[in-house]
């Protein structure tokens, strides 16, 4: 039982960082142009299919470099030439526009990679477990991933609240007249912050990738759930969307790793049914197979009870 | 200084500025005059490249209608918005260091200097903007556009709801402003201060300047004063 949850734990916490890393960036972009991005899923898959390919030939260290730079730079041109000149339009052209482009990536993909999944492999240094316990292995190439996404937070962090440039981009998100009056250029953040947010989507693609594996569908199958994230920490909250992602990947977790079905659910509350019931295969559900739906079922909980999300605030 | 002629400016289909000229010499300090509703914010925003211009904006001889804002904030015009808006989650050292446009260059002034000036602030450098009181706040956005280093700011309405201790120190900065060689645009809508530390003065009415003087001139025009001044 004991290695049941300490595995699950530690796989949810790998989940719940890599979820982070797409959903911080995405609530940062919300913040800053007032509509979610829904192309923002599609830079992890475009940073999962570059790291592939550069992979073939320079191998995984070289994929992890100058994938994410490459989807950052992809991002910034996205903001510049495209978003910043549908911004003029409204909201309703912006989300149009992410909408696009995240079939147009998809396309894409499709065209220049095919449709089958890619052999995209974690590197062979990391391919021995980390540590065993009670007999089961954990890979040293999670462990891996957790330090990563740890080491990438806690950079992003202090940059954000310590130095010049991070009290420039906080101050610009909310007042951004007030800092253009002030002489930086509003613009030019805002392309920069985009840049990085999608270069921490692509990274997150490329590790993910050989885990999640590479598939041109890999993009619809996080991305609603960051979405799901980004709403129940409150829009716009970093710290709402890091308790999200964690909230999320653990539950999910714990979820697939628990045998359990409905039916002993139910008994435990003292319900039974016979299993001649038309409604039988509702009951006989088990924990692992609703996984899938438990962010949502979570996300509408939230709406219910607290509709700004756990961190957000209301607008005035 | 500045120079600004013809200037014309629309909120959707109203036109507020109908042809608004005047101008600042170095170190001078103008004050801008009016009544609620006729133009004044909307002169700055203009010329600061927030509402778009329509005539002649020339800053330094150089023509800046059609400048982005922060293009005009680098060639040296500050501008201290009427909402003061300070960053209220930042600490008051942090919104100091936000005005400043580069950490290469040492202009005019200091956050230590800033501090032993204005011992309020200096007392609660590291506590966040939002906590102080609206005068304390006022100084800090008057210091947050001063370490930019400008050769001239515009300051809309100052004193609006300050008590009259805080409306002293207010004009002392600005005089100690000018003292540096900064030139200073003063949109005020009562004479109390404008009055005591102005070189000129101009009377906004309806989108136009329709006085344009001195202090004690304009004591001298009642006519006009009964006209476009709250007396
Ligand atoms: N964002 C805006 N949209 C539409 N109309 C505006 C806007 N801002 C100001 N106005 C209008 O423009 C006119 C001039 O406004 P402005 O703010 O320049 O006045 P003011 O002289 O600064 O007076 P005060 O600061 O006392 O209100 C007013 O009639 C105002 O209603
Ligand atoms: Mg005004």
């Amino acid at each position: 039982m004991l290695e049941v949850l300490i595995f699950a734990t530690l796989n949810g916490l790998v989940t719940g960082l890599l979820l982070f890393m797409l959903a911080s960036g995405l609530t940062l972009i919300f913040s800053m142009m007032g509509v979610l991005n829904f192309a923002h899923a599609s830079f992890y898959m475009l940073g999962a299919y570059f790291a592939f390919s550069i992979s073939q030939y320079l191998g995984f260290w070289a994929g992890l470099i100058f994938a994410p730079l490459i989807v950052g730079s992809v991002g910034a041109l996205v903001e510049r030439y495209g978003l910043r000149r549908v911004h003029k339009s409204g909201h309703v052209a912006e989300l149009v526009f992410t909408f696009g482009l995240a079939f147009l990536v998809e396309e894409a993909i499709q065209f220049i990679w095919g449709r089958d999944t890619k052999n995209y492999q974690s590197p062979d240094i990391l391919d021995f477990p980390l540590f065993t316990l009670f007999g089961q292995e954990f890979s040293a190439y999670r462990g891996f991933m957790i330090a990563i996404s740890l080491g990438i937070f806690i950079c992003l962090y202090r940059v954000l609240t310590r130095s010049r440039i991070g009290i420039i981009i906080q101050a610009a998100i909310t007042h951004p007249n007030t800092v253009a009056n002030l002489g930086h250029n509003v613009p030019l953040i805002f392309m920069g912050v985009f840049g990085v947010g999608t270069a921490l989507a692509g990274l997150a693609g490329v590790i993910a990738g050989p885990v999640l594996t590479t598939f041109p569908g890999m993009a619809a199958v996080l991305g609603s759930i960051v979405f799901v994230i980004v709403v129940i920490g409150g829009l716009g909250s970093l710290a709402g969307a890091f308790i999200a992602s964690l909230l999320i990947g653990l539950l999910q977790s714990y979820a697939i790793a628990s045998d359990v079905g409905m039916p002993e659910l139910l008994n435990l509350i003292g319900v039974s049914f016979e299993s001649s019931h038309p409604l039988n295969d509702l009951w006989t559900l088990t924990l692992p197979q609703v996984a899938p739906i438990l962010p949502f079922l979570l996300l509408v909980l939230v709406l219910i009870f607290r509709p700004t999300g756990l961190l957000g605030k209301r607008e005035e | 200084m500045l120079e600004v002629s013809n200037l014309h400016a629309y909120y959707g289909k109203s036109h507020i500025l109908q042809g608004v000229n005047f101008n600042v010499q170095k170190g001078e300090i103008v004050s801008l005059l009016g009544r609620n509703g006729v133009g004044r914010s909307t002169t700055v925003k203009t010329i600061m490249g927030e509402v778009a211009p329509q005539g002649s904006i020339k800053f330094k001889g150089l023509e800046i209608a059609g400048k982005e804002s922060f293009e005009i904030a680098h060639l040296g015009l500050g501008y201290v918005p009427e909402n003061r808006d300070i960053f209220p989650s930042l600490t008051v050292r942090q919104n100091l260091i936000l005005g400043m446009k580069s950490t290469q260059t040492q202009g005019r002034w200091t956050i230590d200097e800033m501090f032993r000036m204005f011992p309020n602030l200096g007392e609660r450098a590291d506590v966040e903007g939002g906590v102080l009181s609206g005068g304390e706040q006022q100084m800090l956005c008057m210091c947050r556009t001063l370490m930019g280093d400008p050769d001239m700011i515009m300051i809309d309405e100052p004193t609006e709801g300050l008590a009259p201790k805080i409306v002293e120190q207010v004009a002392n900065l600005l005089q100690e402003i000018a003292r540096r060689g900064v030139a200073i645009l003063l949109v005020e809508q009562k004479l109390s201060i404008a009055l005591k530390i102005s070189h000129r003065l101009y009377v906004m009415g309806h989108g136009k300047i329709v006085y344009e003087g001195t202090a004690d001139s304009l004591m001298g025009e009642d006519a006009v004063r009964a006209e476009w001044l709250e007396v």
